[in-house]
């Protein structure tokens, strides 16, 4: 059985956009990702696919903090999330967040920018046209001043991209962005990956359809609560692999993370 | 009715304008920070944090009295003193409620709202029992803790003043916060997770916004009462929402509604009870409590916007649904026409068209809309179609007739009758680009499954 996931000296290239150490989360002392070793690799649409409760979009928080690790560590080009936000775009899932609050299309990309602008200070014209110049880009200008709730779930979807292309990140991590979206929508984002690489952008992107893996992505993170494979979609998106993150051998895993909130007493 | 009002009005005097001036800088305080709790979803928040600011007032107002028993407070300067020492007091469990109520939740393993149910009532009990412990010392009215006691305060000059000025600071402060983290707030009220990536963290935000809360609150409570204050922290914004979809739009109405309250309220606390009761026999009911009837003319500009808002409103949307059953009924009834002077040039099945049940008034609305517009017009007791009517009927029966085909097309299993009805209901929210597409995609076809000729682009022949 190979296991090219893991490098023979658990050196980790201070290059990579992102690099992840042995990282385990918990929830209640359950674990829900074990081990995590991975280096991205720069400059690729990687997709992160597995079943539903594998850990995708807890993978994803975990790296950029927004749920605590058990242990592990995960470096951005090398350096700790905090010191290198700016370079690091993030798409939350559409069902997050509320669609009904007041705000409008270009209002929601300009958040983007919030951390450029600053604590304390306004959002000016500068930055409203460089939100609109990522409304632009994704094809939803003309429906910048919509209130949002106004908006189909492709378009909302946009807006999403939108705010993470306003970021102009060098690595985007993407939660769910081709869930509920119509066809022309699917079109543009895979569009707007494509440019995202062409400019040497790395992209890892939780995704759910296995069809259209090998036509979007260039490499593949199989994920089953431990990392399964990864690599190149040539070389890893096999049947086996396949197999092996969505068949039923987890359930030891399960059970061992049940002994473990029953043995922590929880 | 309104010359008795104004006559119970002209009584007014500096005292009730001190009333209206106090109530109106409390309410416009709560409202501030009720806009993000409505928008964060945690109107109950509010509430909880209205009965767990009590164990802080009770342990506040024994500390000040303490400090003076040991000297380090004269009672000329216990007066300010007590204000801010109650405010710390508040905001202490304030942040306690939540930090409380997040740990319970996490441990405990239960949804928000009973962490925050379970929090609330036990905070709110412990101040009960340091009341009770300690009820000597702490001299509270329970009329005045439920109902607020505006009316007494305006009573001593001097002290309408410093509470006056007092409430203006603490709405002053919130809106110097709102206006500073007016970005901070608005995204991590939107979009936590995002707000946090960024290095916004939304649980600091979440903290600040109960601190500001509870601070609002206590400020609140000798003029509103606990119970009322919840009304005065949702009730604005909850009206101010249903008039905008602007975060700043909304801010301001609710300001403005809030003000709107505390004069509206005070007026109809002085002129109702005695205008209802008076009449009944009950001579000895003259006014009413002010923040009582704040709150009920706070509800009632919340039906109003209701009734009114331009999007959310119920006679909007009654107009909107009737505008679109006039359309409807004027684009059936140029369709019509439309099959009407086709079956004379050239006899074929006639398309059957019923009326989906439009009230005779609709249809009359809609003919006569289409006359105006020069579509129509009356020979001899009969509509017929003008050159412009017969174009716009031929859009109307061309996008009909486009999507019967596509539904042919598309889903072999319908029958026909099926189709023909469901495309009578869709023609009229197929524009022009749709037809394009449809038009396209079916490789512009002449005529629709029935045979019968679909109209060109521009209205005329076929395509």
């Amino acid at each position: 059985m190979s296991e090219p996931t893991r490098p023979a000296t658990g050196e980790h290239s201070a290059i990579s956009p992102l690099s992840i150490h042995d990282l385990t989360v918990a929830y209640h002392r359950r674990p829900v990702l074990w081990d995590i070793d991975y280096d991205a690799p720069a400059g690729k649409l990687v997709a992160i696919v597995g079943p539903n409760g594998s850990g995708k979009t807890t993978l994803i928080k975990a790296c950029l903090e927004l749920v605590p690790r058990a242990s592990g560590e995960v470096r951005f080009f090398g350096q700790p999330y905090r010191q290198v936000r700016h370079r690091v775009g993030y798409v939350p899932q559409r069902e997050s967040v509320d669609w009904e609050f007041p705000i409008n299309a270009l209002q929601v990309v300009e958040m983007g920018l919030y951390r450029q602008i600053g604590w304390f200070r306004r959002i000016r014209k500068q930055h409203r046209e460089q939100a609109m110049e990522a409304l632009k880009r994704v094809g939803m200008a003309e429906f910048a001043t919509r209130q949002i709730s106004q908006l189909s779930g492709g378009q909302q979807q946009r807006v999403f991209l939108a705010r993470a292309l306003v970021q102009d990140a060098d690595i985007y991590l993407m939660d769910e962005p081709f869930v509920g979206v119509d066809a022309a929508t699917e079109r543009a984002i895979v569009q707007l990956l494509r440019e995202l690489r062409a400019r040497g952008k790395t992209a890892l992107v939780v995704h759910h359809d296995l069809q259209t893996v090998p036509e979007y992505f260039d490499h593949v993170l199989l994920l089953n609560m431990r990392l399964v494979a990864q690599g190149p979609v040539s070389e890893v998106f096999t049947e086996e692999n396949l197999r092996r993150t969505y068949g039923g051998k987890l359930a030891l895993l399960d059970r061992v993370g049940q002994k473990m909130v029953q043995g922590g007493g929880a | 009715m309104i010359g008795e009002a104004a006559r119970l009005l002209s009584d007014w005097s500096t005292v009730d304008t001190w009333i209206v001036l106090i109530a109106a800088l409390a309410a416009m305080a709560c409202a501030l920070p009720g806009v993000y709790l409505l928008l964060r979803r945690q109107s109950m928040l509010g509430d909880a944090l209205s009965h767990t600011v009590l164990p802080g007032i009770v342990l506040a107002f024994l500390a000040s009295q303490s400090l003076r028993s040991v000297g380090w407070l004269d009672s000329r300067t216990l007066h300010a003193a007590q204000h801010a020492i109650l405010f710390g007091g508040a905001l202490i469990s304030g942040l306690l409620t939540a930090l409380l109520t997040q740990w319970v939740q996490r441990r405990g393993r239960v949804e928000a709202s009973a962490a925050l149910g379970v929090v609330y009532t036990s905070l709110f009990a412990l101040g009960l029992l340091l009341l009770r412990l300690w009820a000597d010392n702490v001299h509270i009215d329970p009329d005045c803790v439920l109902f607020g006691a505006v009316e007494n305060i305006v009573i001593s000059a001097e002290q309408r003043a410093s509470v006056a000025w007092f409430t203006a600071t603490v709405l002053g402060l919130n809106l110097l916060l709102m206006l500073l983290f007016y970005k901070e707030l608005r995204i991590s009220t939107f979009d936590p997770a995002l707000a946090t990536s960024l290095g916004i963290p939304a649980q600091w935000m979440q903290l600040g916004l109960v601190a500001v809360t509870a601070a609002t609150l206590v400020t609140a409570f000798e003029i509103v009462g606990s119970i009322l204050v919840v009304a005065m922290l949702i009730v604005p914004a909850a009206t101010a929402r249903l008039c905008t979809d602007r975060l700043g739009t909304m801010i301001a109405m609710s300001l403005a509604v809030a003000a709107a309250s505390a004069v509206l309220g005070h007026a109809a606390a002085l002129t109702l009870p005695a205008l209802i009761f008076q009449p009944l026999g009950f001579d000895e009911v003259r006014d009413a409590n002010t923040a009582g009837m704040m709150a009920v003319a706070a509800g009632g500009l919340l039906v109003l916007a209701a009734l009114l808002s331009p999007r959310y409103g119920w006679i909007s949307r009654a107009l909107h649904q009737m505008r679109l059953s006039i359309r409807i009924a004027a684009e059936d009834l140029l369709g019509r026409l439309y099959r009407q002077a086709e079956e004379q040039s050239r006899p074929q099945e006639a398309e059957v068209i019923d009326h989906l049940g439009q009230p005779l008034l609709i249809r009359w609305l809609a003919a006569q809309g289409l006359k105006r517009k020069g579509y129509v017009r009356r020979v001899q007791g009969h509509w017929l179609l003008t050159d412009r009517g017969h174009q716009a009927a031929a859009r109307v029966v061309r996008a009909h007739r486009l999507w019967e085909s596509y539904l042919a097309a598309h889903q072999q299993e319908l029958p026909d009758d099926q189709l023909h009805f469901s495309a009578h209901r869709a023609e009229h929210f197929i524009d022009r680009n749709l037809q394009a597409e449809l038009a396209k995609e079916l490789q512009r076809p002449a005529q629709d499954p029935h045979g019968r000729d679909i109209p060109g682009e521009n209205g005329n022949g076929g395509s």
